[in-house]
This record gives C-alpha cells, structure tokens and sequence, in this order.
C-alpha cells in the first residue's frame, strides 16, 4: 500500500488509458462494459484520497518519471484540481452503468466496444488536463479528449451527428491551435512550461514583453473559451449535444466544459493573475459582459427550442454563463459561487441528460411535442428531472439555488446591484423553458405516440435518481460542494497579485 | 417520552406529519377509503401536533431549532413565536374540516387523479407549517417556494386547457415574483444586516437609510406574490379553476395567508415596527394596499362567477393584514393579526358553500342563484354567516380584525386608511348582500329548464360531509367572535404587547 499511495497521481491517468488500449482489442460490448464499469470505480477512490490528501498537507506535486520540473513534468494536485479530478471521475462512475443498455440500444454491436475505448480515452484527457501541471502536457491531454470526444459524438445513431462531430473537430481544432499558440508565446517570454514556474517568471519578464504576454493570454482565453463553450463561442455545442448518443452527451456535458473552464481558471488565477496586475486589463468585464449575453441570450433560445436534448444544450450555454460570471466576479463569494455551479451543473445536468436517455429508450424520440403527458409513465424519471430542472431555475432547496446565492452575494459585495437583478432575471428565463417542458410532461393526456413506454429499467434509473437526489442534497449539506469551492476560491484569490 | 414531544421537535413534526402522511397515501391509492383515512388521521395529528404548541407559547416560550447549516450563513430553523403559532392553528384546524369536505366534493364530483389530489393537499400544509414556523428569511422563502410548487399541480389538477393556462400564470407569477424581487430583498437583508434571522423589534434598525429601507420593503411586499397586492394579484382568480377544496383551504387559507403572515411578519421581525415609523417609509405601501382594497372590491362586484367574486374578495380583504401592517400601529398590527385568522375561517365557508352549489346543482354564476336558498338552507345560511364576516359586522370574527384595524387608523390619523375601511365596507356589502338576497327573496326559476335533458332536482343539499363542513366553520366564524382570547392574546404577543 505504501508503494501505492506516491503514485496515486499518475494512476489517476495512466489506469483509464490503460483501460482504453484494453478495451480497443476488444470485439464485443459485454466485456468491454465490464471492463470500463470496474475502471470508472476505481476512478473515484483515487482522486478521493487525492483531494482528502490535499486538504489535510497542502498541495500535492509528483513528478512524472522522476524529472525535476520545471524540466520534467509535474503532477500537481490542489484543492481546486482535487475537487474537478472528483467530479469528472464520480460522474463517471455514477453514470456509468446507465451505459450498458442506452449504449447497446443506440450504437451497432460492432462499435461498442470502441465506443467505450473511446470514453476512456476521453476520461484519461480529461483527469490529464485536471491534474497536470505542465501546460503543454495538458494541451497532449486536451487533444486527446478532444479526439475521442468527436468520435463519440460522430457514433451517435442520427446521420446528423456525422456533421455535428465534423464542425465540433473544425472548432475544437481552432481551439486548440489558439490553446498551443498562447502557451507558445508564453514559452517563448518565460522558456518555462511548467505552470508555477511560469507564473513565477512572468513577473520580472513581462513589463518588456507586455504585448507578447498579452497576446498570449488572449490566445489562450480564446482557445479555452471555444472548449467550454463561452458565448458566443458556443456553437458547436448544441449539435453536438443533440446528436451524440444519450450517455455520452450526460458524460460530456457533465465534464468536457468544466475540465476546460477549470484550464481557463487556471490561467486567469495562478498564471497570469498572479504575475501581472490584471486589473489593469479589462478582462473581467468582458467575461462578465459575455457571461450576462450567454445567461439570457442561451436561455432565450432555450426556451423555443423543440428538442429537447437541444433545449438542454442551450441551457448548458447559459449556466456556463453563471460560472463564467462567477471567474468574472473574481472575489471571494463570486468566485465561490462560479466554483460550485461547476459541480451543481454538472450534476444537474448529468441527471437531465440521462433522463432524457432514458426516455429516448423507452419513447424513442425526444421531441418535445410527442413526450405529452410522458410523466405518468415514467413517474420516477421525471421526478427526478423534475427535481434537476428545478435546479436549473435556482429553486431554494436546489443546489442551484446555493451557486446564485453566492454569485448574487459576489456581485451585492462589488455594490453592483444590477447585476443581482440580472442574475436572478435570467433564472425566470430559465423558469420559463423549464415550466414549458414540465406542463407538457405532466398535464397534457399522454400522446399516442408513447403508450407503450413504461419506466425505465433499473440500471437506467438508479444512475438518475442518485443524481437527481444530489441536486436537493446539495441544496442542503455543502461542506463537500461550497467548502472546498471557497477554500479553492480562497487559494486562487491569494495568489493574486 | 418527554425528549420526543419536547416543543422544539413538535415544531418539526408540524411539518414531518404532513410530510409522511403525503408519503402514505400513495401507498393505499387502489383504496379510497384507506386512502382518505389516512388523510384524515393525519390532519388530526398535524392539528394535535399544533394546539400542544399552544401552551408553551402563550406561557412565553419561543421554541426553536436549527435543524441544517446549509452554509455559514443560511441554515434551516424554526421558531414557534406567536403569529406563526396563531397561523398554524387556523391552517390546521382548518385542514381537518377541509379533508371532510374533499371527501364529498371530490367523491360527488368524480374527480380523476384522487391520489395525487391528497399528497399535493398534504405536502401543501407541510409547505405552509415550514412558513408558520420558519425561524428566518432562507426558511421562509424555501417553504415559501415549495407552497407554490406543490399547489401548481393542484391547480392544473382538471387538466383542460384553461387549467393549464391559469396554472402557467400561477406558477410564473408567484415564482416568478420571488425569484426576481422577493430573493434580492433577502440577499440585500443578509449583506445589510449579517443575518436573516426573525428577531423582535426587527434587525434592520440602523442598518441603512430611509430610502434602502423603502425600496427593500418594496421588493418584499412584492416580491411576496402570494399575499396578492395589485398587480401582483392575478393568479388569484386564475387558480379558482382548481377544484373547490383547494380554492378553499389552499387560496383562501394556507396560501395566501402565507403571503400576508410573511409580509407581516418581515415588516414587525426583519424591519421593525419602531423603525420603519421613524423612518416614514410605509406611506406608500399603505396607498398600495388602500388602492387594492378599494380596487379589487370593485371588480369583485362585476363578477357574475362566484368563485371569481370569492377571488377577488380575497384580494381585497388580503390587503387589510398589509393595511393594518402599514398603519404601524401596535393596535392594528394586532388586527391585522386577528383578521388573518377571521377572514380564513369566513372564506373558507363561502368556499365550501360555493363548492356545494356545484356538487349539488352544478351552478357556478351568481346569476343563475335565484330561490336556491329555500333548496340548500344549510349552505346559504352558512354563507349568509360568511358574508357577514367579510362585511364585518358583529356577530362574526371579521368584526374583530376590522375594529383593531381602525382604531389604529384613527390613533395615528391615517385619515386615508380610516376611509378605505369605511368605504370597503360598503363595498363588501354591495357584492355580497345582492347573492344572500337572491338565494333567499327571489323566487325560484320554473322547474324543467333543464340543459341535460335530465329533470333536474328541486330539492336538496350536498353531500353530508360538504354540508357538516360547512357548518363547522359557519359556527367556527361565530365562535371566534364569541371567544376571541387565543388569537388575540397571541396577536398581542407579536407585537410584544
């Protein structure tokens, strides 16, 4: 055991890519499910004991093959990374038995097992992105969830999401050359691409190369900006959502966005932040601005979408919103507040998008229209939708209703009260999209269409209800949700210059 | 034994008995009978639960209990002090004539989806002892907003497209209004006064100027939709399309006395009385609740739907427990108080008459009243007795709530508010005499008019139970005039006299 524990770190990524190779010799979808079931478990535990670690001794750096860094790659594990490297991976381990029946009902035999080779490798970027402390380790580790993302996306059943994943892999691609070309010109001021050995070299450099730094960091918001979908560089998503199968839509937009607003933090936070006085950048008012047009613009179109899965992508728009509101916010409630949303949307989320699988399983459609009265056949789905989509609205009793209060409270702190009045505005948008499916799901006299659906099958309906029971318990017990976001806040904000 | 009931879990199981009783019933729902047992013998609990209450609070004990820290600065309490004490007793008393009454109405009217009818009923008064007895502005709000949630499906309960689109109006407005003004006045209470805690005397004295203040109060009383001040007051009349028993315990009762007991109750234990006269900030709100008194007695009187009238009656008479609170006058404080209980238990009966006119004869405009009171004596008495009360005449109990009312007006020379209530009297006369004088000095229309084809029945009343409820609180109306120590003792003791 003692020789296991230093190397948590590095099991953390290289146990799902080893996972991936594994499942890539494998022809059928059973074993390759087991296989990536006792995978996504084992996830979990590890980045658990990596958060407990950091909270109780401080910052955790490992290095990779036993280089030194800033020369050889570091793995460093704070409260902020702790807690995404715990979300991507408990998501994934909640959801993952809903993959086993939604899976084999939506892909071919034939590709499940790739299917499940590429979530891995999905999985593995993602931790690599979390967890690294070298920025150009976590642009390998961006395209490597990237790539496997737009595979996921393009094994959706429709023809369209052929397209979806096409226009995805063209901005991701963008994205990601802005991403390489910011660290580039970072490397070229600081000849470091070790992140704390950066920021400890950008101070002394960047009055000479102000332009080269600021360019830099405007590549890299960019580039980041396209992975999360910041408004209005958002467009990929929707399609993407739309179309890609039902758990790996739950899976990415549980975590792919949220890995990479964690990046952006990053470099806003303990790059450039704690190099130059940012302040003297506008750049928390255009976040804001953009994070204010995504909370109503998104949700506006939201609100006359059809499909649900759509509908659901534009609402991820405008929640992102909240979160990037929150960086934008930068003090200690605000940013509080941006930090929890990551993990109460994600979870929300998660539980929306199952949901809505488990409906196309046993409706085969998502259509809003043909889903009347859905809700007397699928009571305890719906419930828990229900439940989820109440958080989205910011509900009290929802652990949406915890991240507005602490983004209202972030802005009453600067005095802007208008910002306040905006916040809690865009949830009546959010209210009204969330209203319109509620009414149809549960009122109208259940459509023809959807006689034969019943409730979902219990590996189906577990993962939703674990979820969607988490939204209301984190509207109540946040020690785990806004205790170590603030701390993280904490952190982030004290390393400011 | 003693541990068990001790006052502070009596607080808590005030809102537990419902709770669980909603989780039964579902259980027995192929059952009618068991079914509505159930129902009852949990509104006698619930009941039993509050009047042991009683005793410690008229002894001068304040129970509480602070059952979850949410965050640092939210947390789930409550507090058993007098108004919410006095609120409880009516909602619960109440619910136990209430659930005999559903039984015959919803039995006589063959209403579908019965099972869900009763859990929505139950974790209604579940919602509304969490407001009675919440111990501070976040508890508050959560019960507040459950109300609304857990009465939208009561409302929608016939399914028919009216329902659905006053049951949209329901739920924008109410969650709507608190989720934009009703939320920000208690984020704004938290950074002004560092709690949200209800403290006698109030927590905002010296905390900011006259004119925050003012415009706090006006985020409260509006934000407050369920306490139905102009404009805010249209989905009262909306929600009158659900079955009768909710229109009568629901919104008559529990619901919108939740609105005025919270405004009450901020304006006394967040503001404080003493505070907000030396600030002079409550004129307007006294020409707001003037204008909706006056203003909704008027279209009261142009309303031929009698559960429309009762609606805007409602409305109307809502606004003297905001009127007695504006005047800022102990004495009147204490009405508003007493009128919270009096008008529950007189409109409670002329909802239930109005429900019985429909089981039995089908007949929902006042126009078509003619001779009915010599068919159903028992009802149109009883209803006589209820209009007497909104009127306000001895021997009912709204005689008490209007007589402290105005003598608070005429202690503090609130010429206008004297006037209002003079004038609204006669109002209050105008809509409800002409109904009391058609039942019983009209002549009956010839009988065979039928529009069914079926002759139609000349004599008799509704169902037992709807007529025994009926009665109950007729007399209940009576009684409370008669002996009016309770409710007045524990009025006297909000505001601390």
């Amino acid at each position: 055991m003692n020789a296991v524990l230093p190397q948590l770190p590095a099991l953390q990524v290289v146990i799902p890519l080893i996972g991936a190779l594994l499942a890539a010799f494998m022809r059928r979808g059973g074993p390759a499910f087991v296989l990536t079931l006792a995978v996504s478990w084992t996830m979990p535990f590890i980045a658990i004991a990596l958060l407990l670690q950091t909270l109780t001794t401080g910052p955790i750096s490992y290095h990779l093959g036993g280089w030194e860094p800033p020369w050889g790659i570091e793995y460093r594990v704070d409260a902020l990374n702790g807690f995404v490297l715990v979300l991507v991976s408990v998501v994934g381990a909640v959801i993952m038995p809903f993959a086993r029946r939604s899976v084999g009902l939506e892909i071919e035999e034939s590709r499940q097992a790739w299917f499940y080779c590429m979530y891995l490798l999905c999985l593995t970027g993602l931790l690599g992105i979390a967890i690294t402390g070298d920025v150009f380790n976590a642009f390998v580790f961006l395209e490597i969830s990237s790539l496997s993302s737009y595979v996921l996306i393009a094994l959706g059943h429709d023809r369209r999401a052929l397209l979806s994943a096409f226009q995805y892999l063209i901005i991701g691609t963008i994205g990601a050359t802005f991403y390489v070309i910011g660290i580039g010109l970072l490397y070229l001021v600081t000849g470091s691409l070790n992140l704390v050995d950066i920021a400890a070299r950008l101070g002394s450099v960047w009055p000479e190369n102000s332009r080269a730094v600021v360019a830099a960091m405007a590549f890299v918001t960019a580039g980041v900006s396209l992975k999360l979908a910041l408004f209005p560089l958002h467009a990929w998503l929707p399609n993407a959502y739309a179309f890609a199968p039902s758990w790996a839509t739950a899976f990415l937009s549980a975590t792919a966005t949220k890995v990479a607003i964690y990046l952006l933090i990053r470099f806003y936070f303990s790059v450039f932040g704690a190099a130059i006085e940012i302040d003297l950048l506008p750049i928390g008012e255009i976040v804001i601005a953009l994070s204010i047009a995504a909370m109503f613009i998104a949700s506006l179109i939201a609100v006359f979408e059809k499909n649900l899965k759509r509908m659901l992508a534009y609402s991820s728009v405008a929640q992102i919103g909240y979160i990037t509101l929150g960086i934008g916010l930068a003090n200690q409630a605000g940013l509080t507040g941006g930090l929890v949303h990551v993990v109460n949307h994600a979870l929300m989320k998660a539980t929306l998008f199952l949901a809505v699988g488990a409906i196309f399983y046993r409706a085969g459609t998502v259509r809003l229209d043909d889903l009347a009265g859905i809700g007397r056949k699928m009571p305890l789905t719906m419930v828990a939708f229900s439940v989820a989509a109440l958080g989205l609205v910011g509900a009290p009793g929802t652990s949406g209703f915890i991240s507005k209060w602490y983004l209202a409270v972030g802005a009453l702190d600067k005095g802007w009260w208008l910002l306040v009045f905006l916040i809690v505005g865009s949830s009546l948008i959010a209210l009204v999209y969330v209203g319109r499916v509620l009414e149809v799901v549960w009122l109208r006299e259940p459509a023809s269409g959807i006689s034969v659906a019943q409730e979902a099958p219990p590996s189906l309906l577990w993962p939703i209800l674990v979820l969607g029971a988490s939204t209301i318990y984190f509207g109540f017990d946040t020690d785990w949700t806004t205790g170590i976001a603030g701390q993280a806040a904490k952190d982030l904000l004290g390393g400011l210059r | 034994m003693t541990d068990i009931v001790s006052p502070e879990r009596l607080a808590l199981m005030s809102v537990l008995v419902p709770l669980v009783g909603a989780l039964i019933i579902p259980v027995f729902r192929a059952r009618p009978n068991l079914r509505e047992t159930v129902t009852l013998t949990t509104a006698a609990g619930l009941c039993l639960v509050t009047f042991s209450l009683l005793g410690q609070v008229l002894s001068g004990e304040r129970p509480q209990l602070t059952l979850i820290d949410v965050t640092p600065e939210l947390s789930v309490a409550f507090k058993v002090e007098p108004l919410g004490m006095l609120f409880a007793l009516v909602a619960s008393a109440l619910w136990v004539v209430n659930s005999i009454y559903s039984i015959g109405y919803m039995r006589a009217n063959h209403e579908p989806r019965q099972t869900g009818f009763y859990v929505c009923f139950a974790l209604a008064l579940a919602s509304t002892m969490g407001v009675a007895f919440a111990g501070n502005l976040f508890t508050l709000f959560l019960f507040y907003e459950a109300l609304t949630l857990v009465t939208y499906p009561l409302v929608t309960h016939k399914g028919t497209p009216e329902a659905i689109r006053a049951g949209r109006l329901y739920l924008l407005l109410l969650l709507g209004t608190s989720l934009v003004l009703f939320l920000p006045a208690i984020i704004a209470t938290w950074m002004l006064a560092g709690t949200l805690d209800f403290t006698p005397g109030g927590i905002l004295a010296g905390k900011a100027s006259p004119v925050v203040l003012g415009v706090l109060l006006a985020l409260f009383v509006f934000g407050i939709g369920k306490a139905a001040v102009m404009p805010v007051h249209f989905w009262l009349p909306a929600a009158m399309v659900a079955p009768t028993p909710v229109s009568a315990l629901l919104h008559a009762v529990a619901v919108v006395k939740a609105g005025v007991f919270a405004v009450l109750k901020i304006i006394v234990l967040i503001f404080g009385i003493d505070t907000l006269s030396e600030m002079r900030q409550s004129t307007w709100l006294t020409a707001v609740a003037a204008t909706t008194v006056i203003g909704a007695s008027l279209v009261a009187l142009r309303q031929d739907n009698l559960k429309r009238r009762l609606a805007y009656s409602t409305v109307s008479q809502l606004s003297y427990v905001i009127l007695g609170a504006a005047i800022l006058a102990p004495i009147s404080a204490i009405g508003a108080g007493l009128h919270i209980a009096a008008h529950a238990v007189s409109k409670i009966t002329l909802f239930f008459a109005a429900g019985s006119i429909y089981t039995a004869r089908h007949l929902t405009e006042i126009s078509q009243l003619d001779g009915i009171g010599r068919r159903m004596p028992w009802t149109m008495g009883a209803f006589a007795v209820g209009a007497i009360g909104m009127i306000g005449l001895p021997p009912t109990a709204g005689f008490l709530g209007k007589w402290f009312i105005l003598q608070g007006a005429m202690q503090t020379a609130n010429w206008l508010a004297v006037g209002v209530i003079v004038l609204s009297t006669v109002l209050n006369a105008g809509y409800f005499l002409p109904i009391v004088f058609r039942a019983f000095f009209r002549a009956p229309p010839a009988i065979g008019h039928s529009h069914d084809g079926h002759p139609r029945e000349t004599q008799g009343e509704a169902p037992w139970p709807i007529v025994a409820a009926l009665t109950v609180t007729a007399t209940a109306s009576v009684a409370l005039f008669l002996f009016p120590e309770i409710a007045f003792t524990l009025s006297k003791m909000m505001v601390g006299r």
